[in-house]
Protein backbone atom coordinates (compact mmCIF):
# COMPACT_ATOMS: atom_id res chain seq x y z
CA UNK A 1 0.00 0.00 0.00
CA UNK A 2 3.00 2.13 1.09
CA UNK A 3 3.89 2.19 -2.60
CA UNK A 4 1.72 4.40 -3.75
CA UNK A 5 0.10 7.09 -1.03
CA UNK A 6 1.15 10.26 -1.18
CA UNK A 7 1.15 13.16 0.80
CA UNK A 8 -1.32 16.13 0.21
CA UNK A 9 1.38 17.94 -2.53
CA UNK A 10 -1.34 19.40 -4.93
CA UNK A 11 -3.55 20.40 -1.60
CA UNK A 12 -6.35 19.17 -2.54
CA UNK A 13 -7.60 18.57 0.56
CA UNK A 14 -6.86 14.81 0.36
CA UNK A 15 -4.57 13.76 2.92
CA UNK A 16 -2.46 10.66 3.41
CA UNK A 17 -5.12 9.74 6.18
CA UNK A 18 -8.20 10.14 4.44
CA UNK A 19 -6.50 8.38 1.59
CA UNK A 20 -6.15 5.39 3.92
CA UNK A 21 -9.82 5.87 5.09
CA UNK A 22 -10.99 5.58 1.12
CA UNK A 23 -8.54 2.29 0.32
CA UNK A 24 -9.52 0.84 3.69
CA UNK A 25 -13.39 1.21 2.54
CA UNK A 26 -12.68 0.09 -1.00
CA UNK A 27 -10.99 -2.90 0.55
CA UNK A 28 -13.57 -3.95 2.87
CA UNK A 29 -16.98 -2.94 1.40
CA UNK A 30 -19.51 0.12 2.21
CA UNK A 31 -23.16 -0.02 2.72
CA UNK A 32 -25.07 2.68 1.65
CA UNK A 33 -29.30 3.55 2.67
CA UNK A 34 -30.98 6.52 1.67
CA UNK A 35 -33.82 7.47 3.46
CA UNK A 36 -35.90 10.42 1.94
CA UNK A 37 -33.27 11.71 0.18
CA UNK A 38 -30.98 11.02 3.49
CA UNK A 39 -27.48 9.16 2.71
CA UNK A 40 -26.48 6.92 5.32
CA UNK A 41 -23.17 5.14 4.94
CA UNK A 42 -21.85 2.36 7.00
CA UNK A 43 -18.17 0.71 6.14
CA UNK A 44 -18.46 -3.04 6.71
CA UNK A 45 -16.11 -5.61 7.97
CA UNK A 46 -15.29 -8.06 5.54
CA UNK A 47 -17.02 -10.95 7.76
CA UNK A 48 -20.46 -8.97 8.26
CA UNK A 49 -20.85 -7.96 4.85
CA UNK A 50 -22.76 -11.09 3.81
CA UNK A 51 -24.63 -10.91 7.11
CA UNK A 52 -26.11 -7.33 6.76
CA UNK A 53 -26.73 -7.40 3.38
CA UNK A 54 -28.89 -10.25 4.04
CA UNK A 55 -30.78 -8.13 6.83
CA UNK A 56 -30.96 -5.45 4.29
CA UNK A 57 -32.15 -7.92 1.75
CA UNK A 58 -35.51 -9.28 3.87
CA UNK A 59 -37.15 -6.16 3.33
CA UNK A 60 -35.92 -5.07 -0.27
CA UNK A 61 -38.98 -5.52 -3.01
CA UNK A 62 -35.37 -6.38 -5.34
CA UNK A 63 -32.42 -5.96 -5.79
CA UNK A 64 -29.22 -5.35 -8.81
CA UNK A 65 -26.18 -5.18 -9.24
CA UNK A 66 -23.93 -2.91 -10.83
CA UNK A 67 -20.56 -3.80 -12.20
CA UNK A 68 -18.31 -1.77 -13.96
CA UNK A 69 -15.04 -0.79 -15.96
CA UNK A 70 -13.88 -4.79 -17.36
CA UNK A 71 -11.15 -2.83 -19.55
CA UNK A 72 -11.30 -6.29 -21.52
CA UNK A 73 -7.85 -6.22 -23.42
CA UNK A 74 -5.90 -4.48 -20.91
CA UNK A 75 -2.75 -6.73 -20.25
CA UNK A 76 -0.60 -3.78 -18.62
CA UNK A 77 1.19 -4.37 -15.53
CA UNK A 78 -1.51 -2.83 -12.84
CA UNK A 79 -3.96 -6.12 -13.81
CA UNK A 80 -2.26 -8.58 -16.33
CA UNK A 81 -5.57 -10.56 -16.62
CA UNK A 82 -8.87 -8.33 -16.59
CA UNK A 83 -10.61 -11.55 -18.27
CA UNK A 84 -10.14 -13.59 -14.92
CA UNK A 85 -11.03 -10.54 -12.68
CA UNK A 86 -14.08 -10.33 -14.65
CA UNK A 87 -14.96 -13.86 -13.92
CA UNK A 88 -14.10 -13.44 -10.60
CA UNK A 89 -16.58 -11.05 -10.44
CA UNK A 90 -19.77 -13.29 -12.00
CA UNK A 91 -18.32 -15.47 -9.75
CA UNK A 92 -19.24 -13.35 -6.87
CA UNK A 93 -22.68 -12.46 -8.18
CA UNK A 94 -23.19 -16.29 -8.78
CA UNK A 95 -22.25 -17.24 -5.31
CA UNK A 96 -24.68 -14.27 -3.34
CA UNK A 97 -27.84 -15.56 -1.20
CA UNK A 98 -30.08 -13.27 -3.49
CA UNK A 99 -30.64 -13.80 -7.19
CA UNK A 100 -30.23 -10.25 -8.80
CA UNK A 101 -32.83 -8.99 -11.26
CA UNK A 102 -30.49 -7.82 -13.45
CA UNK A 103 -26.88 -6.04 -14.27
CA UNK A 104 -26.40 -2.62 -15.19
CA UNK A 105 -22.56 -2.69 -16.81
CA UNK A 106 -21.46 1.24 -16.49
CA UNK A 107 -18.78 0.92 -19.51
CA UNK A 108 -15.34 0.29 -20.53
CA UNK A 109 -16.57 -3.17 -21.52
CA UNK A 110 -13.42 -3.12 -23.51
CA UNK A 111 -10.15 -1.07 -23.73
CA UNK A 112 -9.39 -0.85 -27.57
CA UNK A 113 -13.51 -1.32 -28.90
CA UNK A 114 -12.12 -4.26 -30.71
CA UNK A 115 -14.54 -7.07 -31.96
CA UNK A 116 -12.16 -9.91 -30.13
CA UNK A 117 -12.54 -7.80 -26.91
CA UNK A 118 -16.08 -7.67 -27.01
CA UNK A 119 -16.59 -11.15 -27.62
CA UNK A 120 -14.68 -12.13 -24.25
CA UNK A 121 -16.79 -9.63 -22.44
CA UNK A 122 -19.94 -11.12 -24.05
CA UNK A 123 -18.92 -14.74 -23.36
CA UNK A 124 -18.19 -13.99 -19.33
CA UNK A 125 -20.76 -12.14 -19.05
CA UNK A 126 -23.35 -14.57 -20.47
CA UNK A 127 -22.62 -16.92 -16.89
CA UNK A 128 -24.17 -14.40 -15.10
CA UNK A 129 -27.08 -15.65 -13.09
CA UNK A 130 -29.25 -12.34 -13.68
CA UNK A 131 -32.03 -11.79 -15.80
CA UNK A 132 -31.05 -9.00 -18.42
CA UNK A 133 -27.68 -6.92 -18.64
CA UNK A 134 -27.99 -3.26 -19.39
CA UNK A 135 -25.39 -1.12 -20.75
CA UNK A 136 -24.13 2.08 -21.27
CA UNK A 137 -20.78 3.04 -22.85
CA UNK A 138 -17.65 4.06 -21.75
CA UNK A 139 -15.20 5.99 -23.70
CA UNK A 140 -13.20 3.37 -24.71
CA UNK A 141 -16.48 0.98 -25.88
CA UNK A 142 -16.69 3.64 -28.78
CA UNK A 143 -13.36 4.33 -30.61
CA UNK A 144 -14.10 2.83 -33.64
CA UNK A 145 -17.22 3.32 -36.35
CA UNK A 146 -18.52 6.45 -34.30
CA UNK A 147 -19.45 3.39 -31.49
CA UNK A 148 -21.54 1.23 -34.34
CA UNK A 149 -19.85 -1.55 -33.06
CA UNK A 150 -21.32 -0.81 -29.59
CA UNK A 151 -24.60 -0.27 -30.46
CA UNK A 152 -25.04 -3.51 -32.68
CA UNK A 153 -24.00 -5.75 -29.47
CA UNK A 154 -24.73 -3.93 -26.33
CA UNK A 155 -27.23 -0.96 -27.30
CA UNK A 156 -29.96 -2.39 -30.02
CA UNK A 157 -32.93 -0.95 -29.17
CA UNK A 158 -31.84 2.28 -27.84
CA UNK A 159 -32.15 5.85 -28.45
CA UNK A 160 -29.49 7.85 -30.17
CA UNK A 161 -25.74 7.21 -29.07
CA UNK A 162 -27.37 4.24 -27.03
CA UNK A 163 -29.77 6.45 -24.45
CA UNK A 164 -32.78 4.45 -23.23
CA UNK A 165 -34.80 4.31 -20.16
CA UNK A 166 -37.10 1.27 -18.48
CA UNK A 167 -39.46 0.87 -15.86
CA UNK A 168 -39.06 -2.32 -13.32
CA UNK A 169 -41.21 -2.67 -10.10
CA UNK A 170 -42.37 0.81 -10.09
CA UNK A 171 -38.35 2.21 -10.34
CA UNK A 172 -37.74 4.35 -13.58
CA UNK A 173 -34.08 3.40 -14.78
CA UNK A 174 -32.54 5.58 -17.73
CA UNK A 175 -29.54 4.70 -18.80
CA UNK A 176 -27.33 8.00 -20.38
CA UNK A 177 -24.64 8.18 -22.69
CA UNK A 178 -22.07 10.96 -22.24
CA UNK A 179 -18.52 9.44 -23.54
CA UNK A 180 -19.20 10.68 -27.44
CA UNK A 181 -19.17 14.07 -29.56
CA UNK A 182 -16.41 15.08 -26.37
CA UNK A 183 -15.60 18.84 -27.21
CA UNK A 184 -12.35 20.20 -26.77
CA UNK A 185 -10.98 21.14 -23.38
CA UNK A 186 -14.48 19.98 -21.97
CA UNK A 187 -15.60 17.18 -19.83
CA UNK A 188 -18.03 14.25 -20.31
CA UNK A 189 -21.08 15.36 -22.43
CA UNK A 190 -24.65 14.33 -22.93
CA UNK A 191 -25.20 16.67 -25.78
CA UNK A 192 -28.68 18.39 -26.62
CA UNK A 193 -30.79 15.36 -28.54
CA UNK A 194 -30.15 13.38 -25.54
CA UNK A 195 -31.54 16.20 -22.72
CA UNK A 196 -34.50 16.93 -25.21
CA UNK A 197 -34.93 12.87 -24.88
CA UNK A 198 -34.74 13.08 -21.17
CA UNK A 199 -36.74 15.74 -20.48
CA UNK A 200 -39.34 14.07 -23.01
CA UNK A 201 -39.09 11.12 -21.14
CA UNK A 202 -39.73 11.97 -17.39
CA UNK A 203 -42.25 13.92 -18.49
CA UNK A 204 -45.51 11.86 -17.95
CA UNK A 205 -43.78 10.75 -14.31
CA UNK A 206 -45.59 10.87 -11.09
CA UNK A 207 -42.95 12.73 -8.66
CA UNK A 208 -42.86 9.59 -6.53
CA UNK A 209 -41.38 7.31 -9.40
CA UNK A 210 -37.97 6.87 -7.28
CA UNK A 211 -35.72 6.99 -10.72
CA UNK A 212 -32.46 5.44 -11.36
CA UNK A 213 -29.80 6.82 -13.78
CA UNK A 214 -26.49 5.40 -14.59
CA UNK A 215 -24.00 6.66 -17.21
CA UNK A 216 -20.24 6.07 -17.47
CA UNK A 217 -18.47 9.29 -16.47
CA UNK A 218 -19.74 10.98 -13.03
CA UNK A 219 -22.88 13.31 -13.60
CA UNK A 220 -21.26 15.31 -10.80
CA UNK A 221 -17.66 17.60 -10.47
CA UNK A 222 -15.57 14.66 -8.86
CA UNK A 223 -12.64 16.12 -10.14
CA UNK A 224 -12.18 18.25 -13.29
CA UNK A 225 -8.99 18.49 -13.24
CA UNK A 226 -9.35 14.70 -14.46
CA UNK A 227 -12.22 15.26 -16.75
CA UNK A 228 -14.14 13.54 -13.67
CA UNK A 229 -17.51 15.24 -14.30
CA UNK A 230 -20.02 16.00 -17.22
CA UNK A 231 -20.86 19.02 -18.78
CA UNK A 232 -24.15 19.15 -19.25
CA UNK A 233 -25.29 17.21 -15.89
CA UNK A 234 -26.36 20.25 -14.17
CA UNK A 235 -29.30 20.20 -16.88
CA UNK A 236 -29.99 16.53 -17.02
CA UNK A 237 -30.19 16.83 -13.50
CA UNK A 238 -32.85 19.77 -13.33
CA UNK A 239 -35.31 17.70 -15.15
CA UNK A 240 -35.17 15.38 -12.29
CA UNK A 241 -35.47 17.90 -9.59
CA UNK A 242 -38.84 17.23 -8.96
CA UNK A 243 -38.54 13.64 -8.00
CA UNK A 244 -38.50 12.51 -4.39
CA UNK A 245 -35.98 9.67 -4.84
CA UNK A 246 -33.07 9.84 -7.32
CA UNK A 247 -30.01 7.59 -7.53
CA UNK A 248 -26.77 8.51 -10.26
CA UNK A 249 -25.22 5.35 -10.73
CA UNK A 250 -21.74 6.02 -12.48
CA UNK A 251 -18.09 4.45 -13.05
CA UNK A 252 -14.91 5.70 -15.31
CA UNK A 253 -12.87 6.24 -12.12
CA UNK A 254 -12.44 3.07 -11.02
CA UNK A 255 -13.43 3.60 -7.07
CA UNK A 256 -15.95 3.95 -4.62
CA UNK A 257 -16.78 8.21 -4.26
CA UNK A 258 -20.55 9.02 -2.94
CA UNK A 259 -22.36 12.66 -2.35
CA UNK A 260 -25.63 13.67 -1.53
CA UNK A 261 -27.44 17.36 -2.79
CA UNK A 262 -30.87 17.48 -1.93
CA UNK A 263 -32.75 14.30 -3.23
CA UNK A 264 -30.26 13.12 -5.36
CA UNK A 265 -27.48 10.60 -4.45
CA UNK A 266 -24.84 10.16 -5.85
CA UNK A 267 -22.65 6.64 -6.53
CA UNK A 268 -19.67 5.35 -8.40
CA UNK A 269 -18.63 1.94 -8.17
CA UNK A 270 -14.97 0.08 -8.53
CA UNK A 271 -13.80 -1.60 -11.41
CA UNK A 272 -13.44 -5.31 -12.11
CA UNK A 273 -9.76 -4.49 -13.77
CA UNK A 274 -7.62 -1.92 -12.51
CA UNK A 275 -7.92 0.35 -9.58
CA UNK A 276 -7.29 4.19 -10.27
CA UNK A 277 -5.42 6.96 -7.93
CA UNK A 278 -7.52 9.15 -5.90
CA UNK A 279 -7.80 12.93 -6.90
CA UNK A 280 -4.91 14.50 -7.15
CA UNK A 281 -2.66 11.82 -5.47
CA UNK A 282 -0.94 10.91 -8.66
CA UNK A 283 0.33 12.95 -11.45
CA UNK A 284 -2.62 11.13 -14.27
CA UNK A 285 -5.85 9.51 -13.44
CA UNK A 286 -4.09 6.25 -15.52
CA UNK A 287 -4.27 3.06 -14.02
CA UNK A 288 -2.73 2.28 -9.93
CA UNK A 289 -0.44 0.01 -9.59
CA UNK A 290 -1.03 -2.52 -6.53
CA UNK A 291 1.11 -5.42 -5.32
CA UNK A 292 -0.66 -8.54 -6.81
CA UNK A 293 -2.15 -9.49 -3.45
CA UNK A 294 -4.17 -6.63 -2.82
CA UNK A 295 -5.44 -6.19 -5.98
CA UNK A 296 -8.52 -7.73 -5.89
CA UNK A 297 -9.13 -5.79 -2.71
CA UNK A 298 -9.45 -3.18 -4.56
CA UNK A 299 -11.83 -4.15 -7.47
CA UNK A 300 -15.12 -5.35 -7.02
CA UNK A 301 -18.84 -5.18 -7.97
CA UNK A 302 -21.85 -2.92 -6.27
CA UNK A 303 -25.10 -4.91 -5.15
CA UNK A 304 -27.97 -2.55 -4.95
CA UNK A 305 -31.25 -3.29 -2.99
CA UNK A 306 -34.42 -1.24 -3.62
CA UNK A 307 -37.10 -1.07 -0.93
CA UNK A 308 -41.05 0.06 -2.44
CA UNK A 309 -42.20 3.06 -0.63
CA UNK A 310 -39.09 3.86 1.95
CA UNK A 311 -37.38 5.27 -0.59
CA UNK A 312 -34.45 3.20 0.28
CA UNK A 313 -31.81 2.38 -1.86
CA UNK A 314 -29.07 0.36 -0.29
CA UNK A 315 -25.27 -0.34 -2.06
CA UNK A 316 -23.23 -2.37 -0.88
CA UNK A 317 -19.91 -2.63 -2.45
CA UNK A 318 -18.19 -5.60 -2.29
CA UNK A 319 -14.57 -6.16 -3.26
CA UNK A 320 -13.69 -9.54 -5.64
CA UNK A 321 -10.90 -10.21 -2.49
CA UNK A 322 -12.69 -12.52 -0.43
CA UNK A 323 -12.03 -12.58 3.73
CA UNK B 1 29.80 -7.76 -58.70
CA UNK B 2 28.24 -9.24 -55.63
CA UNK B 3 28.84 -6.45 -53.83
CA UNK B 4 27.48 -4.29 -56.77
CA UNK B 5 24.24 -6.35 -56.60
CA UNK B 6 24.17 -6.33 -52.54
CA UNK B 7 24.04 -2.33 -52.90
CA UNK B 8 21.42 -2.31 -55.55
CA UNK B 9 18.88 -4.82 -53.37
CA UNK B 10 19.63 -2.40 -50.25
CA UNK B 11 18.88 0.57 -52.32
CA UNK B 12 15.51 -0.87 -53.71
CA UNK B 13 14.55 -1.75 -50.17
CA UNK B 14 15.02 1.75 -48.94
CA UNK B 15 13.54 3.59 -51.45
CA UNK B 16 10.45 0.55 -51.22
CA UNK B 17 10.67 1.09 -47.41
CA UNK B 18 10.53 4.87 -47.80
CA UNK B 19 7.54 4.66 -50.57
CA UNK B 20 5.84 2.57 -48.24
CA UNK B 21 5.84 4.94 -45.25
CA UNK B 22 6.24 8.50 -46.59
CA UNK B 23 4.05 7.85 -49.33
CA UNK B 24 0.31 7.67 -47.70
CA UNK B 25 -1.07 9.82 -44.96
CA UNK B 26 -1.51 9.88 -41.95
CA UNK B 27 0.43 7.04 -41.09
CA UNK B 28 -0.10 4.80 -38.23
CA UNK B 29 2.56 2.86 -36.36
CA UNK B 30 5.05 4.38 -37.96
CA UNK B 31 8.72 4.37 -35.77
CA UNK B 32 10.80 7.55 -34.65
CA UNK B 33 13.83 6.04 -36.44
CA UNK B 34 12.03 6.34 -39.68
CA UNK B 35 10.49 9.44 -39.23
CA UNK B 36 11.33 12.20 -41.98
CA UNK B 37 14.26 14.42 -41.61
CA UNK B 38 13.08 17.50 -39.92
CA UNK B 39 9.94 16.10 -38.31
CA UNK B 40 8.50 16.92 -35.30
CA UNK B 41 8.04 14.36 -32.30
CA UNK B 42 4.91 15.34 -29.78
CA UNK B 43 5.06 12.93 -26.80
CA UNK B 44 1.94 12.10 -25.08
CA UNK B 45 2.69 11.28 -20.93
CA UNK B 46 0.51 11.27 -18.07
CA UNK B 47 -2.65 12.58 -20.05
CA UNK B 48 -0.76 15.85 -21.60
CA UNK B 49 0.86 16.71 -24.82
CA UNK B 50 4.58 17.23 -24.64
CA UNK B 51 5.37 19.94 -25.81
CA UNK B 52 2.14 21.31 -25.85
CA UNK B 53 2.94 24.19 -28.42
CA UNK B 54 5.02 22.68 -31.64
CA UNK B 55 6.10 25.56 -34.03
CA UNK B 56 7.50 24.03 -37.66
CA UNK B 57 7.77 24.97 -41.02
CA UNK B 58 5.36 24.50 -43.11
CA UNK B 59 5.33 20.57 -45.21
CA UNK B 60 6.61 19.16 -41.49
CA UNK B 61 5.76 15.80 -40.25
CA UNK B 62 4.49 15.72 -36.91
CA UNK B 63 4.78 11.98 -35.41
CA UNK B 64 2.37 11.34 -31.95
CA UNK B 65 4.00 8.77 -29.47
CA UNK B 66 1.88 7.57 -26.53
CA UNK B 67 3.53 6.62 -23.89
CA UNK B 68 0.88 6.28 -21.32
CA UNK B 69 -1.05 2.56 -20.49
CA UNK B 70 -4.16 3.62 -21.59
CA UNK B 71 -5.59 4.86 -25.41
CA UNK B 72 -5.39 8.05 -26.60
CA UNK B 73 -7.22 9.86 -29.71
CA UNK B 74 -4.83 12.82 -31.37
CA UNK B 75 -7.97 14.90 -33.01
CA UNK B 76 -7.67 18.50 -34.44
CA UNK B 77 -11.07 20.88 -33.34
CA UNK B 78 -11.46 21.80 -36.76
CA UNK B 79 -11.82 17.82 -38.29
CA UNK B 80 -8.68 17.66 -40.21
CA UNK B 81 -7.08 14.88 -38.78
CA UNK B 82 -7.79 12.40 -36.42
CA UNK B 83 -5.29 9.39 -35.58
CA UNK B 84 -6.96 6.01 -34.69
CA UNK B 85 -6.63 5.02 -30.93
CA UNK B 86 -3.45 4.58 -29.88
CA UNK B 87 -2.70 2.31 -27.41
CA UNK B 88 0.82 1.93 -25.47
CA UNK B 89 3.76 2.96 -27.68
CA UNK B 90 1.54 3.69 -30.80
CA UNK B 91 2.18 6.36 -33.06
CA UNK B 92 0.17 8.59 -35.42
CA UNK B 93 1.59 11.18 -37.95
CA UNK B 94 0.69 14.11 -40.24
CA UNK B 95 2.04 16.45 -42.21
CA UNK B 96 1.22 19.80 -42.13
CA UNK B 97 1.26 21.98 -45.75
CA UNK B 98 -0.67 25.36 -44.96
CA UNK B 99 0.99 27.97 -42.56
CA UNK B 100 -1.50 28.52 -39.77
CA UNK B 101 -2.59 27.38 -36.01
CA UNK B 102 -4.00 23.96 -35.62
CA UNK B 103 -5.70 23.17 -32.35
CA UNK B 104 -6.01 19.67 -30.78
CA UNK B 105 -6.70 17.26 -28.23
CA UNK B 106 -7.96 13.78 -27.38
CA UNK B 107 -11.14 13.15 -28.44
CA UNK B 108 -11.52 10.66 -25.98
CA UNK B 109 -9.77 12.86 -22.76
CA UNK B 110 -10.58 15.97 -24.05
CA UNK B 111 -9.05 18.09 -20.94
CA UNK B 112 -5.57 17.09 -22.63
CA UNK B 113 -5.44 20.11 -25.34
CA UNK B 114 -2.28 21.33 -27.37
CA UNK B 115 -1.40 23.05 -30.50
CA UNK B 116 0.79 22.83 -34.01
CA UNK B 117 1.82 26.07 -35.23
CA UNK B 118 2.92 25.52 -39.15
CA UNK B 119 4.77 29.29 -40.12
Amino acid sequence: MADFIRDNINKDGIDRRGFLQCMAWAGTGALYTMHGGILKSLPLMQGAASGMNMAKMKGADFSFIQISDSHIGFSKEANPDVTATLQIAVDRINSAAARPDFLLHTGDISQLSKPSEFDTAEQVLKGVKAGNIFYVPGEHDVLTDDGQQYLDRFGRGTKGKGWYSFDHKGAHFIGLVNVVDLKAGGLGSLGSSQLEWLADDVKQLKSSTPIVVFAHIPLWAVYPEWGWGTDDSEQALGYLKRFGSVSVLNGHIHQIMQKVEGNVTFHTALSTAFPQPAPGTAPSPGPMKVPAGQLRSVLGISHVNFVQGQHSLAIVDSPLAQS
Amino acid sequence: MKRIRWIFVCAATVITAFTLTVGIRPILALRPAESPAGGAAVKIDNFSFGPADVKIPAGTTVTWTNNDDVPHVVASDDKLFKSKALDTDDHFSFTFTKPGTYMYYCSIHPKMTAKVVVQ
